[in-house]
C-alpha cells in the first residue's frame, strides 16, 4: 500500500507550481493514494531485466542542417503577451539565478 | 596567491565550463544564433515554447560534440540520450531545459595544463622540463542555454524584470572536469587550455566578454594526505580568468577558515563579489532541488556511427599537444617555444610557413616568440590584423642568416615590417642599413677604436678579455649598428694581438 | 442547400461526386455546415467557428473545381479540428482557462496538409481540457452531448470532434488519441474512428498531453473516408524528431471488401465476461459473425500485461504530462493571475486558476512519479512494463494479421456518472491504451446498438500496417448498415425519427 501524506502532496505541488487549498490537498492526496495503489500492481511484475521502452519503435536520429530562418516577428512573439514592456516579456521582479 | 606556507590543507578544484557551439542556429531551433540583438528579436516559436511546438536536433551541434570529443581524448558514446531537466524560471519557456543527463555524448576525457608559475617555482619547472599536469574531464554533453532576465527595470512604480529570449535554445556544450585542480592558477591553466582548443578545433569562439565562454568552479578543501574529499560549494557564473582565480582563492580560504574556528561546510551555491573578492553563500543545496529529470519523449536518442566519428577525426586539424610534440622533434625547438608557438592555430601555420620558406626554424621560433609576439601585446592586436607574412619574415631571416643584415637593424626594420609589410631587401637598402661586411671597412673603424682606447687594449694584452666587449661595443656604435659582430670580433681579436 | 444539408450526412465520396458534379458548391456545403453548428449549438461539440475564413476559401475551392482542378479530393469539404491541434490566426484553448485569448501564429502540420487538399477547417472542436479525460465533460465551454442521447457523454477526450461527425455537422473531423481518445468517443457516438501507427501524422502543432503517445487521427462516418483523411495528412515531417520516415502507402484502393483468408486475433483477457457489458459483447461476436462469413479465420491470442496497461499508461502519460503543461506558467502567453505579489505568486496562481481539477491531478501524478527516490520505481517501472506489453503484440502479430477487441468495456455513460471517480474513468480507456503504449494503429468501427446507444469494435494492426485494419473495417461496412443510423435531430426538430 502507498502512504501518501497530504505534506507528500504539498510538495509535490510546490515543485509543479501548483497552489492548492488545504481541501483541495486533502482530495488530491485521496485520489493519488487510490492512484497509486492501483499503480502498484506493476509491483508484481518482475522486470529485473527488461529494457525500457521510451518510444513504440527504434527511429533513427532525425537531425537538422545547420540553417537559420528568419526570426518571428517581435510583434507576433509577443503577440499573445500578458505583459509587456518594449518587446520582452514582464514579470515581477525576478531575485535568484535560476537552476 | 594560495599560501604555500599553508601545508595542512590540500584544495580540490572542479570546474563546469558552459561554451555555445559556433552554428549558425539554435540547438533544436531554426532560430538565428546572433548575440547583441533587440529582446525576443531572434526567436522562433520553439524558443518561445508555444503549445505544439517540437524540437529537432541540430546536426551541426553533434558534430562540433563529436570534434570537442574527440580534441580531448574522449569517448564518444555511440548512444546519448536528451532528458529534461524540470525547473520553473522566466528565463526557461518550456519549464525545462533539455540537457544530456545519464548518458552524455562525450566522456572520460582528459587535457594537459601548464600552469602560469612564478618566482622560484618558474625556474624549477623550466629546469625540470614543465610542470605539465593531465586533467580529466569527466564529461562534455550537449545542452540549451536559457534566455534573460534583465532586472532593475523601474516601470510604474514597481519593480519588473523583462525577459529576452534571444539566448533560449543557443546551444552549449557543458564540459565537467575531474576535481584534479588543487590551486587557482591550475584551474585557471585549465581554462584557458580548454578555451585554446576550443577555438584551435572551431567548436566555440568561447569569448567570455559575450558570455560564451562561462565557468562554474566547485571548491572542496581537506587536510592534506587524506583522500577523502570535504563538502564542496559551487561558485556559480564566473566571467573571468581572474574572477575565477580570485573566487577560488576566496572560497577556499574561507573553508579553511570555517573549518579552523570549528564550524562545518555546508553544501551551497555561492556568489563572487569580485571588488571585496570575496564568496558569499547565495542559496543552500536543498532537497528541492529535484529536477525530475527523463528522457525528452519528443526527442529520439541519439545513435552516433563509427564512420560518422572517423569523418569527423579525418577533419580535425593537428591539435595543439600533437603539434607541440611535433614541433620539438621535428624543428628541433625547446618545449617551451613549442608551448608558445602551438597554443594559437595561426601562429603555429605562421610558424611553419616561415621555418620551411627561410630553412632555419630556430630563427623564425625566435623572431615569433620574441618579437612578434611582443608587437601584438603592445598594440593589442591579432595576428591577422598584422601586414607581417611568412615570406616576409623568412626573408628578414634570410637577410640576417646571410650576414647582409645585422640582428640590430634587423629588430629595427621589424616594427616597420608589422604594421606595413613590404619586402625587407629593399626596406633595408633604402635605409642603408645593410651590413658593413666590407673587410676594409671594419678594419678602419677597429683602428679607430683600438687607437682611441690604448688602455683598454692594453689590459686586453695582459690576458684580460673583459673589455673586449667594451671594444666591439664602440665598433658597433661607429658603424651605425651595420657592422657584422662576428667580423668585428674577428678583426678586433687580429688587431690587438697583433 | 436542402441538397447540400442531405449530403453533409454523407459519406466523403458522396460528396465528392456531388462537388464535382456541381449539385453543390463548396460554399454551400460549408454554409450548410456553419448552419448544421447553429441547429446543434445544444451538443456543445464545436467552440469556435470560421464563418468568414471558411467561406472565403470555399469560393476559392470553387473555383478550382469549376477549373476542373481540384486540388485533391478532399478540396472544398468541410472539416473541423479538435481544439488542440493549432491554426495560424486561431485560437487554441484546449479547453482550459489557461489559454483562454490565445491565438496561435502558426499552423500545425495537419493544417497545412489539409489546406494544401483544398480541405476547408469550419470550426473548432471541443475536447477535455489538455486532452485529459475520456468523457469531454473536464472543459471551460462546458460538456459536450452524445448526438444519441443529449444527457450522455460523448467520450473524449476528443468528444467534440466525434459528435460533430455523428450528428452531421461535418463529414470529417480530426482529434488527437493518446490512450483511446479517438476510438472511445468513436465508439459513443457510432463514428469510425482512426489512430494511426504512432508517428504517421505529425504531431508538429498538436498541443502535447503525453508525448511518446499522442498521435492525430480522423473521424468519419466511413472507413473509407478515414483511409483517404491518413493520405491527405499522413507522412513524415522534418519538424517532428518522432514522425516516422515512411511514405503512407495507397489505402484507399486496397480497400475492395475481400478480407478472406485473414487472420485475425481475439485476445481471450478483452472479452472476459466480467470484463465488458453483455451488450458490448454480444453486439461484437456478431460482428465476428461476419467476418468469419466473409472469410476471416479467427484465432484465440494472448496479451498476457493487459491488466497492466492502465497502471501502465497512467504512469508514463502523466509524466510526460507534468512536464509538457510546465510552460503555460502566465508569462509569455495565456491567462496570468491578476496583481501577483512575487515570480511564484504569478506562478501558482496563474496555473492553479488556469487548469482544472482533472489536469491538476495528473500533473500531480506525473510529478509525483518523476519525482526524487520515486523515478524508477514508477517512471522507469511503467517504462519496462511497456516493453512487456509491445512483446506482448509482437508475440501476438506472429500468429494474426490484426486483432479484433471491443473499444470500450460499455456504451457511452451519463454525464456526471464518473465526474466524482476518477479512477473508474480511466479504467474505462482498458481496451484502448495498449495500441498507444505499443504505438499500433487501431480503428474503431461501429457494430450496432445497445439499448438505443452505439457499440464500436476495435480493430488493432502491426505497425505501420493501417491498410489492413481499414481493409478488414471497409468489408465490414460493406456488409452491414449500422454506421448509415443517424441519431435523432436536435430537438424540437420536425422529422426526428
Amino acid at each position: 500500500m502507498s502512504r501518501i501524506e497530504p505534506s507528500d502532496v504539498a510538495r509535490v505541488a510546490t515543485l509543479a507550481r501548483l497552489a492548492l487549498s488545504q481541501d483541495e490537498i486533502a482530495a488530491m492526496t485521496r485520489d493519488l493514494e487510490q492512484m497509486l495503489d492501483y499503480v502498484a500492481a506493476l509491483d508484481r511484475l518482475d522486470t529485473q531485466d527488461v529494457e525500457p521502452t521510451a518510444h513504440s519503435f527504434e527511429l533513427p536520429t532525425p537531425l537538422r542542417p545547420d540553417r537559420a530562418v528568419p526570426p518571428l516577428d517581435p510583434e507576433i512573439a509577443l503577440g499573445n503577451a500578458p505583459e509587456r514592456e518594449g518587446t520582452a516579456f514582464l514579470v515581477p521582479k525576478v531575485l535568484e539565478e535560476g537552476g | 596567491m594560495q599560501d604555500h606556507t599553508d601545508l595542512s590543507w590540500e584544495w580540490v578544484i572542479g570546474l563546469e565550463v558552459h561554451t555555445h557551439l559556433k552554428t549558425e542556429s539554435k540547438l533544436f531551433s531554426p532560430a538565428p544564433v546572433v548575440y547583441g540583438a533587440e529582446p525576443n528579436h531572434a526567436v522562433h516559436p520553439i524558443d518561445l515554447a508555444l503549445p505544439g511546438v517540437l524540437p529537432v536536433l541540430n546536426e551541426r551541434v553533434v558534430e562540433l560534440a563529436i570534434r570537442l570529443g574527440l580534441a580531448i581524448h574522449g569517448t564518444v558514446n555511440p548512444v546519448s540520450v536528451f532528458a529534461r531537466k524540470n525547473y520553473f524560471y522566466p528565463d526557461l519557456p518550456k519549464g525545462y531545459q533539455i540537457s544530456q543527463f545519464e548518458d552524455p555524448i562525450v566522456s572520460d576525457g582528459w587535457l594537459e595544463i601548464e600552469p602560469e608559475v612564478r618566482g622560484q617555482a618558474k625556474k624549477k619547472a623550466a629546469a625540470g622540463g614543465g610542470g605539465r599536469r593531465r586533467i580529466g574531464i569527466t564529461r562534455a554533453h550537449i545542452e540549451e542555454d536559457a534566455g534573460k532576465s534583465i532586472h532593475d527595470v523601474a516601470i510604474a512604480g514597481r519593480e519588473d524584470s523583462c525577459i529576452d529570449l534571444n539566448r533560449a535554445g543557443v546551444p552549449l556544450l557543458e564540459i565537467v572536469s575531474e576535481p584534479d585542480m588543487r590551486t587557482a592558477a591550475e584551474a585557471s591553466a585549465y581554462l584557458r587550455a580548454l578555451r585554446s582548443i576550443l577555438r584551435y578545433i572551431g567548436v566555440s569562439d568561447a569569448d567570455m566578454e559575450k558570455g560564451q565562454f562561462r565557468c562554474d568552479a566547485n571548491v572542496s578543501v581537506r587536510p592534506r594526505g587524506s583522500r577523502e574529499l570535504g563538502t564542496r560549494t559551487e561558485i556559480k557564473n564566473l566571467n573571468s580568468f581572474v574572477h575565477v582565480e580570485e573566487a577560488i582563492e576566496a572560497e577556499a580560504r574561507r573553508q579553511i577558515e570555517l573549518i579552523e574556528d570549528g564550524g562545518t561546510v555546508v553544501q551551497a551555491t555561492m556568489g563572487f563579489d569580485p571588488v571585496r573578492r570575496r564568496t558569499s553563500v547565495q542559496r543552500l543545496k536543498e532537497n528541492s532541488d529535484d529536477y525530475r529529470y527523463f528522457p525528452d519523449p519528443d526527442l529520439i536518442p541519439l545513435r552516433i556511427e563509427a564512420d560518422r566519428i572517423e569523418a569527423v577525426r579525418a577533419s580535425l586539424p593537428e591539435l595543439p599537444d600533437e603539434k607541440r610534440s611535433r614541433f620539438g622533434s621535428e624543428y628541433g625547438l625547446s618545449d617551451y617555444d613549442a608551448g608558445v608557438l602551438t597554443a594559437n592555430r595561426e601562429l603555429a601555420a605562421f610558424f611553419e610557413e616561415t621555418a620551411k620558406a627561410c630553412g632555419s626554424p630556430k630563427a623564425a621560433a625566435n623572431w615569433l616568440t620574441r618579437d612578434l609576439l611582443r608587437e601584438l601585446r603592445e598594440r593589442d592586436v591579432e595576428l591577422e590584423e598584422t601586414s607581417l607574412t611568412p615570406a616576409i619574415l623568412a626573408s628578414l631571416i634570410r637577410l640576417v642568416e646571410d650576414g647582409r643584415l645585422t640582428a640590430r637593424s634587423a629588430a629595427e626594420l621589424f616594427p616597420d615590417l608589422v604594421s606595413d609589410g613590404g619586402d625587407p631587401e629593399v626596406l633595408m637598402r633604402e635605409r642603408g642599413l645593410e651590413a658593413v661586411s666590407d673587410a676594409g671597412a671594419i678594419d678602419g673603424l677597429v683602428d679607430q677604436v683600438v687607437e682611441a682606447h690604448p688602455d683598454v687594449v692594453q689590459q686586453i694584452r695582459e690576458g684580460d678579455d673583459k673589455p673586449l666587449n667594451f671594444l666591439m661595443g664602440k665598433v658597433m656604435q661607429a658603424s651605425r649598428g651595420k657592422a657584422v659582430p662576428a667580423q668585428v670580433r674577428k678583426t678586433l681579436i687580429a688587431r690587438i694581438r697583433s | 442547400m436542402a441538397k447540400a444539408d442531405s449530403l453533409l450526412a454523407g459519406d466523403l465520396s458522396d460528396l465528392r461526386g456531388a462537388l464535382d458534379r456541381r449539385d453543390c458548391s463548396a460554399v454551400e456545403l460549408v454554409q450548410a455546415s456553419l448552419d448544421a453548428m447553429d441547429a446543434r449549438a445544444d451538443l456543445a461539440a464545436i467552440v469556435f467557428r470560421r464563418d468568414e475564413a471558411a467561406l472565403t476559401e470555399a469560393e476559392a475551392a470553387d473555383e478550382r473545381i469549376a477549373s476542373g482542378k481540384p486540388a485533391s479530393p478532399l478540396d472544398g469539404l468541410p472539416v473541423v479540428l479538435k481544439d488542440n491541434i493549432v491554426q495560424a490566426g486561431e485560437p487554441a484553448t484546449c479547453a482550459s482557462r489557461i489559454l483562454e485569448g490565445y491565438v496561435s501564429p502558426f499552423d500545425s502540420g495537419v493544417v497545412e496538409r489539409l489546406q494544401r487538399a483544398g480541405a476547408i477547417v469550419v470550426g473548432r472542436a471541443n475536447l477535455d481540457e489538455f486532452a485529459m479525460g475520456s468523457s469531454t465533460e473536464n472543459s471551460i465551454h462546458g460538456p459536450s452531448r452524445n448526438p444519441w442521447d443529449p444527457e450522455r457523454a460523448c467520450g473524449g477526450s476528443s468528444g467534440g470532434s466525434a459528435a460533430a461527425v455523428a450528428a452531421g455537422l461535418v463529414p470529417l473531423a480530426f482529434g488527437s488519441d493518446t490512450g483511446g481518445s479517438i476510438r472511445q468517443p468513436a465508439s459513443f457516438c457510432g463514428v469510425v474512428g482512426f489512430k494511426p501507427t504512432y508517428g504517421r501524422v505529425s504531431r508538429w502543432g498538436l498541443v502535447a498531453y503525453a508525448s511518446s503517445l499522442d498521435q492525430i487521427g480522423p473521424f468519419a462516418r466511413r472507413v473509407a473516408d478515414c483511409a483517404l483523411a491518413l493520405e491527405a495528412v499522413g507522412g513524415h515531417d522534418d519538424r517532428d524528431s518522432t514522425s516516422l520516415p515512411e511514405v503512407v502507402p495507397p489505402l484507399r484502393s486496397r480497400l475492395d471488401g475481400d478480407v478472406s483468408g485473414l487472420v485475425v486475433g481475439l485476445p481471450k483477457e478483452y472479452f472476459a465476461p466480467e470484463g465488458a457489458q453483455p451488450g458490448v459483447l454480444a453486439r461484437v461476436r456478431e460482428a465476428i459473425g461476419v467476418l468469419e462469413g466473409e472469410g476471416v479465420r479467427f484465432v484465440e491470442i494472448s496479451l498476457p500485461h493487459t491488466a497492466y496497461t492502465i497502471a501502465t499508461y497512467y504512469i508514463i502519460a502523466t509524466a510526460e504530462a507534468s512536464s509538457n503543461l510546465a510552460r503555460f506558467d502566465g508569462v509569455r502567453y495565456g491567462r496570468r493571475a491578476e496583481h501577483p505579489k512575487d515570480l511564484l505568486d504569478l506562478y501558482e496562481r496563474s496555473r492553479s486558476e488556469g487548469f482544472g481539477a482533472e489536469v491538476k491531478r495528473r500533473i500531480l501524478l506525473g510529478t509525483y512519479v518523476l519525482s526524487a527516490g520515486y523515478y524508477d520505481a514508477y517512471y522507469v517501472k511503467a517504462q519496462k512494463v511497456r516493453t512487456l506489453i509491445r512483446r506482448d503484440f509482437e508475440a501476438a502479430f506472429g500468429e494474426c494479421d490484426a486483432i479484433l477487441t471491443p473499444t470500450t468495456p460499455e456504451t457511452a455513460f451519463a454525464l456526471g456518472a464518473k465526474a466524482g471517480d476518477p479512477l473508474s474513468m480511466y479504467l474505462s480507456d482498458v481496451y484502448t491504451v495498449s495500441a498507444n503504449l505499443a504505438g499500433l494503429p487501431a480503428l474503431s468501427v461501429p457494430c450496432g446498438f445497445v439499448d438505443g446507444m452505439p457499440v464500436g469494435l476495435q480493430l488493432l494492426g502491426k505497425p505501420l500496417d493501417e491498410a489492413t485494419i481499414l481493409r478488414i473495417g471497409d468489408a465490414f461496412e460493406r456488409r452491414t448498415d449500422h454506421h448509415r443510423q443517424s441519431p435523432p435531430g436536435p430537438p424540437g426538430s420536425p422529422g426526428t425519427d
